[in-house]
């Protein structure tokens, strides 16, 4: 019939550039919505990052005042342990006789304190090695061949500026940001 | 068969409706119920209007911090703000050395433990704290307030129908109940004498049952000072500004709320668009197929009902 | 897949032959849902709320898998739990928006689902396993929804939970001992949130895989159409991709737009403000309300004032569940072979009878139980139960049906306004060329 081919006609003629523009619009289409997938999926991930209340938990003020020559404190922050140790000059001696460039993680006692407080050690209690409490803050704890801490779950021995020197851990134990707010108070975090 | 068990349940359960139909007719007509107080005095909120309103709402931030120092000064001798962080303030404004002060000076401590003899203590709060409750738990609570709970406000504008306006019309609706009339002119006290405020009570017709335990907090102008460069303190500005205070303590993600939302609606209205004509693009050759030609196109029976009338042709 | 035209999958690349062999998923995605599933030609936009209903349910999926990540279930901890969500977790309540606004979405979409197959008779033969089906998935929804109300411990949900849990108890002898045995305790407390979380994360999934149930039941007929005419040959169907993966995108876009409105906008629109109060067994809120997805068979429940044989309680909750129940026996209560409402004239009217009913229903469970609204409801719920027990079968065997067109795609031809003859004009006695 006659009305049948002129459409037919017209579909064909139309027919390439019609193609080109198809796949164009169906293209754009598809890739907008996957610019919204994505899109959705960024607060779902970032969602597991820790919440407002934690992250203002970070900073803890903490007491010094009692703690003696040769004493240590185990208290928490941001959830874990931390060892504060008032050093005795002994043990400042012996840090600072161990000639750094040896270091498994080379660090000086010096680097590892604030500057005119070396005898206060301040730093996680969480061995480096797979992540155990060490020995050593109480009375009588083993505080293995170094002097300073010990770890009993792989045999990470610390020395007394806490810095790894025998056994499986890789670094010194971390010192975290602090700051002395007065002589008796210190602020971690 | 199945049908018909089917049937018999449906005229039962339509039967027994019935009944409880007409005998729920007769007993109103019999003997209709009373009107309540509260149906016929009740007073719905007045509008409030607040920055935050609207689907572009933002915070007046000048406003809320005003409703703070309200709260601050008022408010929370009695109702606490359990869900709200100190550390929450610094997003109205207040410097990190203002919020520490804040909290370092907020007059109720924090329930803590004796780090040497283990007892119950008390202690500053840090930012990192919430609110501290004015009460220790709820039986001290009640005991200081003649066994009424001062409840937490920090949700009180999303957990009452429309609610930043209820607490405004709230906190400026207090009113003498002697001659207290509705706008249909009825007398409260001479239609519902029951209804006469107890000892301890105060009439206030927005509330949901019109006497309220809580005395009017608001009642002289200046009551709270404002600094510099805000209005007046009167008892309506003050109401108002800790009404918008407290629209922020229920939703403080309000003004990301908006922002999101925008963006995410014209996204889904591009989207939407874009999916259309791509719909309409793949469908093109098949809704071409399937167009009628011939006889039965509408356009060619146009042409023969129009040729069939100019000929006079019937049918 | 019975269509003897169907295209057979054929893989595209060599990865895809590997896989194809080994694992033939996707042939199975192609016969179901690309290419090689053919489906009628002349579906309307009633057909899109199927795959929106799937949608819904992967959202609520996703955004409560991420909530049970920081929900707290406790009864002193899980309503400040919620807060601390929505306050300090990232997004946190954009998430939590989303699952509530979801749940409302995700049943405003079935009900337009379910009034579709009401309509065009797709619960008639050989669908009827389809239709109980997605009964079934209905039932888990509602489950699902009560329980995962109760979870913030609001003043609605604990309540909510109380009166929910309370109509076992209208059942005599083991009514109670069941109510207890639901709540492991005497009223809704720890060991009832718990329970609830727990089957809250697990019914989703069970409503998924019945949901697949649901779908393979559908293609083993294939999906019906607004005629009801079957699917006769190749002119009658296109292949659902690209076809109709086209048409539900861009009209889900859509709908997603408008449920972004209200999560953006208007997130509590449909909530209940009582919810933002903590759980008081002490103190019952004015009025006890569910959620709106509740509300007519909420109205059906409270209908029930007089007792006549057994208390009013047990006729309200009977009556409730009852209301339900009767929509598996539909295949056999209305048995006509005419499927569509386009062709039934007189089952169109009550149809929309039926829809007025269904809104009046709702209006009353929403509103409180003063006599007027009890009244109603009363009306109502008569009108409901005689609708479908007694109507639809008188209707089914009286009613003259308009003539079906031969095939799809002559009715296509001639458009199916043509076809479908408004209500009360007579059937024409002769289909046009």
């Amino acid at each position: 019939m006659a009305t049948k081919a002129s459409a037919e006609d017209t579909d064909h003629s139309a027919g390439v550039d019609d193609v080109r523009r198809r796949d164009f619009l169906n293209v754009a289409a598809v890739s907008f919505a996957g610019v919204g997938v994505v899109a959705v999926a960024l607060p779902l991930i970032s969602q597991m990052n820790p919440p407002a209340d934690v992250l203002a938990l970070a900073s803890t003020e903490v007491d010094i005042s009692k703690i003696a020559a040769g004493q240590a404190i185990k208290t928490v922050w941001r959830k874990q342990p931390v060892f504060i140790r008032n050093l005795t000059p002994q043990e400042i001696q012996a840090a600072n006789a161990v000639p750094v460039s040896s270091l498994r993680d080379p660090q000086s006692l010096a680097e590892r304190t604030k500057p005119g407080k070396a005898n206060w050690l301040i730093t996680l209690g969480v061995c480096t090695h797979l992540g155990c409490v060490p020995l050593g803050t109480g009375e009588g704890e083993n505080r293995g061949p170094f002097g300073g801490y010990f770890c009993p779950c792989h045999g990470s021995a610390y020395d007394t500026a806490a810095r790894i020197r025998s056994g499986p851990a890789p670094k010194n134990l971390v010192v975290p940001d602090y700051e002395f707010i007065s002589d008796t108070t210190v602020r971690i975090g | 068969m199945l049908r018909f068990i089917l049937g018999l349940i449906g005229l039962g359960f339509a039967g027994v409706l019935l009944i409880s139909f007409f005998v729920g007719v007769s007993s109103y007509v019999s003997s209709p119920p009373e009107r309540s107080a509260e149906e016929e005095f009740h007073l719905h909120p007045r509008h409030l209007e607040l920055a935050s309103n609207g689907a572009f709402g933002k915070f007046d931030r000048k406003q809320v911090q005003r409703g703070f120092q309200v709260y601050k000064e008022v408010c929370s001798a009695c109702h606490s703000l359990s869900h709200v962080a100190f550390h929450d303030l610094a997003q109205l404004g207040y410097s990190d050395a203002e919020v520490k002060a804040i909290a370092n000076q907020w007059q109720i401590e924090v329930p803590s433990t004796n780090p040497e003899t283990g007892e119950p203590a008390t202690r500053k709060a840090l930012t990192s704290d919430r609110f501290p409750s004015p009460y220790a738990n709820e039986i001290a609570a009640r005991a200081a307030n003649n066994n009424a709970l001062p409840p937490d406000l920090s949700l009180m504008t999303k957990a009452r129908h429309d609610g930043a306006a209820y607490v405004y019309s709230l906190l400026t609706g207090y009113r003498n109940q002697q001659g207290y009339k509705n706008s249909k002119g009825e007398e409260l006290l001479r239609e519902f004498p029951a209804t006469k405020t107890p000892n301890g009570l105060h009439f206030n017709p927005y509330f949901a049952n019109l006497n309220i335990a809580m005395p009017p907090p608001l009642t002289t102008n200046g009551q709270v000072t404002y600094a510099a460069g805000n209005p007046a303190p009167t008892v309506d500005q003050m109401a108002k500004d800790v009404a918008a205070f407290l629209v922020w303590t229920a939703e403080p993600k309000l003004e990301a709320r908006h922002a999101t939302g925008l963006a995410v609606t014209i996204f889904l209205a591009l989207a939407t668009l874009l999916g259309f004509f791509a719909y309409r693009n793949i469908w093109a050759t098949e809704k071409r197929k399937v167009r009628v030609t011939g006889a039965l196109d509408p356009a060619n029976q146009a042409k023969s009902a129009r040729a069939k009338g100019q000929e006079g042709v019937a049918g | 897949m019975s269509f003897a035209w169907a295209k057979p999958y054929e893989p595209k690349s060599g990865f895809m032959r590997w896989l194809d062999d080994r694992l033939p998923l996707p042939r199975l995605a192609y016969g179901a849902i690309g290419g090689g599933y053919p489906v009628p030609r002349n579906l309307n936009y009633f057909w899109n709320f199927g795959v929106l209903a799937g949608i819904f349910l992967m959202i609520q999926i996703v955004t409560g898998i991420v909530l049970a990540m920081w929900f707290y279930a406790s009864a002193d901890g899980a309503f400040n739990s919620v807060e601390h969500i929505m306050r300090d977790v990232n997004a946190g309540w954009a998430i939590r928006y989303a699952h509530m606004n979801g749940a409302s979405f995700f049943f405003i979409v079935t009900y337009i689902h379910i009034f579709r197959g009401l309509y065009y008779g797709s619960y008639k033969a050989p669908r009827e396993l389809v239709w109980m089906l997605g009964l079934v998935i209905y039932l888990l929804m509602m489950a699902t929804a009560f329980m995962g109300y109760v979870l913030p411990w609001g003043q609605m949900s604990y309540w909510g939970a109380q009166v929910i849990t309370g109509f076992f108890s209208a059942f005599p002898l083991v009514g109670e001992p069941i109510r207890v045995w639901l709540l492991g305790g005497y009223a809704p407390d720890q060991a009832a949130l718990t329970r609830f979380f727990s089957l809250h994360y697990l019914l989703p999934f069970v409503i998924a895989a019945v949901v697949i149930l649901h779908i393979w039941a559908l293609h083993i007929p294939g999906s019906g159409n607004p005629t009801g005419v079957d699917v006769k040959t190749e002119k009658d169907t296109l292949p659902f991709h690209p076809f109709y993966t086209a048409k539900d995108g861009w009209f889900a876009a859509g709908f997603l737009l408008l449920y972004a409105i209200f999560v953006y906008f208007a997130p509590n629109y449909m909530g209940h403000p009582d919810n933002y109060i903590p759980a008081n067994p002490l103190a019952t809120p004015a009025h006890i309300v569910p959620e709106w997805y509740f509300w007519p068979f909420y109205a059906i429940l409270r209908a029930f004032t007089v007792d006549f044989i057994l208390p009013a309680k047990l006729w309200g909750v009977l009556a409730m569940f009852g209301s339900i129940l009767l929509l598996f026996f539909l295949p056999w209560l209305d048995n006509s072979p005419v499927r569509s409402g386009s062709y039934r004239p007189l089952f169109k009217r009550f149809f929309w009878i039926l829809v007025v009913d269904v809104l009046i229903l709702g209006w009353c469970g929403g509103a409180a139980a003063t006599p007027f609204y009890v009244a109603l409801s009363q009306l109502a719920a008569a009108y409901y139960f005689a609708h479908f027990l007694i109507i639809l079968p008188l209707i089914s065997k009286f009613e003259r049906p308009l003539p079906l067109p031969d095939t799809i795609s002559s009715s296509r031809a001639h458009g199916e306004k043509a076809e479908s003859a408004p209500v009360g004009v007579q059937p024409r006695t002769t289909t046009a060329g």
